[in-house]
């Protein structure tokens, strides 16, 4: 009689509990999960999507240095660090909107930097500061992609804002074509060596303190004896423009199971200042002036690359590329990377580039320019060589994270490079990416 | 000469093109699992971006490759 009781009285408040709850009140702010019935979709928030840290840590070595016309020490270490932060939202057509934030840190050190003083005391390092901005809008539906975005690039001889605006398409043949419009509107700092600099010196040589105004407008005071000395090249550094205009095109294309490749092209304009006014150059009588060059150049780009899986763990990538510039520069590029899938998840990857190019009209070594000649570098690179870059790559990527964590991707890499310049390079790069 | 050498290469670059369209063959989303392997992917790898600004650096040449191909830094 009691558990008949006890049954009743549960069943009578399973039917309480089941008219207690009450219908959610009307507002405006859009849900983040089910939709309230099965034809209405609801905005989903920003969120994170992935998460991108690439590093890497270079160093090179070779005798012909830019800033000493040609010979003396290319010494360079540089740490570059880069954050990628991916947020994605559907909007209200549910069209799936990406925003990328991105930071960049560079800091390097080079040994031909202190010699931008004839006396070699000029500071050796330098860092770089590089935020990003871009969005884009992808519509699933119609298989087409329009993005914007914006660069600021600032380190302390040069200042650099970039944009850029793209579009792409998916075509019928499971193809994509891309179009993409960038500039880069920079200024340089006209830090000039330091025997190029006007030096001004006004002496006090009467009896009492004396207000002086100098070359560059400064008002000095000085008492009597004493002296002050300016060097205008660093009382006031003027900054010239140097813009660059870039339209790049590409088209991919799967062509079977096993293979898929992509055309690229990039048609570039430069003008304003093209050189580093830091740059010296030896004429063939000994004399030492500014390196010189042209304020245009166009320059044309194109590549190729192809994927094919070989077999079951084997995917081979080539690369070509052909380039041709306005300054005479013609070169060619080829590369071979063979990613081995030791497991699904775990790759080792040896790659091999091989380059050669032409020299710039403009450009000889130390000591054979003359003052005749129109324009004049002894920037070794634009000068004739071939290049090898080798070395190999790591990738582990778990579906699962890696030790079951956020962090989904880890690749490391290291290559090492050679010029028949005699620079010597040798590169160590890391990705971790979490999701 | 030059301007020769120049319509050449970017005919290759057309002929290429429609090569690779011309020799394409059906493929079903089932059979793009190879194609989908993140080892096909055909852009550059995340962890060669400073390699490829390195290159740019000190070589004579930029761009094709999803990289710099010239301002932004005191380089080409």
């Amino acid at each position: 009689m009691r558990r008949i009781c006890l049954t009743l009285v549960g069943i009578y408040l399973l039917f309480l509990h089941a008219f207690s709850q009450t219908s959610a009140p009307q507002t405006a702010a859009p849900q983040t999960t089910a939709p309230a019935n099965d034809t209405a979709y609801h905005s989903r928030k920003l969120k994170i999507d992935e998460v991108n840290l690439v590093s890497s840590y270079y160093w090179q070595n070779g005798d012909h240095s830019a800033i000493e016309g040609g010979i003396g020490s290319e010494k360079v270490t540089d740490l570059a660090n880069g954050l990628e932060l991916k947020l994605a939202a559907y909007d209200f057509k549910q069209r799936k909107n990406h925003l990328t934030l991105g930071f960049g840190l560079d800091h390097h050190t080079a040994a031909s930097q202190a010699w931008v003083s004839s006396t070699g005391a000029s500071k050796t390092g330098g860092t770089r500061l590089y935020p990003s901005i871009n969005w884009a809008r992808e519509n699933e539906t119609k298989g087409t992609t329009i993005g914007f975005g914006a660069i600021y690039s600032s380190e302390y001889n040069y200042h650099s804002l970039g944009l850029d605006a793209e579009f792409s398409a998916k075509t019928h043949h499971k193809g994509e074509f891309t179009a993409k419009l960038s500039t880069y509107l920079d200024q340089v700092k006209e830090i000039r060596p330091s025997e190029f600099n006007t030096v001004d010196t006004i002496t006090n040589t009467t009896g009492g303190t004396v207000t002086y105004t100098t070359a560059s407008g400064k008002t000095v005071t000085l008492n009597s004896g004493t002296s002050y000395t300016e060097e205008t090249g660093k009382a006031a550094i003027p900054g010239t423009p140097r813009d660059t205009y870039t339209a790049s095109f590409s088209f991919s294309q799967v062509i079977n199971t096993r293979l898929q490749g992509v055309v690229l092209l990039d048609l570039v304009t430069q003008n304003g200042y093209l050189g580093l006014p830091f740059h010296r150059v030896y004429f063939a009588d000994g004399k030492d002036t500014i390196e010189n060059l042209p304020s245009t150049r166009y320059k044309l780009p194109i590549g190729i690359r192809l994927n094919y899986f070989l077999g079951d763990n084997v995917v081979l990538r080539g690369y070509y590329r052909y380039y041709t510039d306005s300054w005479g520069i013609h070169s060619h590029t080829a590369s071979l990377e063979v990613p081995v899938k030791i497991t699904p998840f775990f790759s080792v990857t040896p790659f091999y580039r091989y380059y050669t190019q032409t020299a710039a009209r403009y450009f000889a070594p130390y000591e054979k320019h003359t003052e005749s000649d129109s324009y004049w570098t002894s920037n070794y690179a634009y000068a004739a060589f071939t290049s090898s870059f080798f070395g190999t790559g790591i990738r582990i990527a778990p579906p699962a994270g890696i030790f079951h964590s956020s962090l989904k991707t880890l690749e490391i890499r290291y290559g090492h490079y050679t010029q028949t310049t005699d620079l010597v390079s040798d590169v160590i790069s890391m990705n971790l990416t979490w999701k | 000469m030059k301007q020769n050498t120049r319509t050449c290469q970017l005919f290759i670059a057309g002929l290429l093109t429609i090569v690779m369209i011309g020799a394409c063959t059906p493929v079903k989303e089932y059979q793009k699992n190879r194609l989908n392997d993140s080892e096909m992917s055909l852009s550059n790898r995340k962890v060669e971006k400073n390699e490829l600004n390195f290159q740019s650096y000190r070589e004579g040449s930029a761009g094709a490759n999803g990289g710099k191909t010239g301002g932004g830094c005191g380089c080409n």
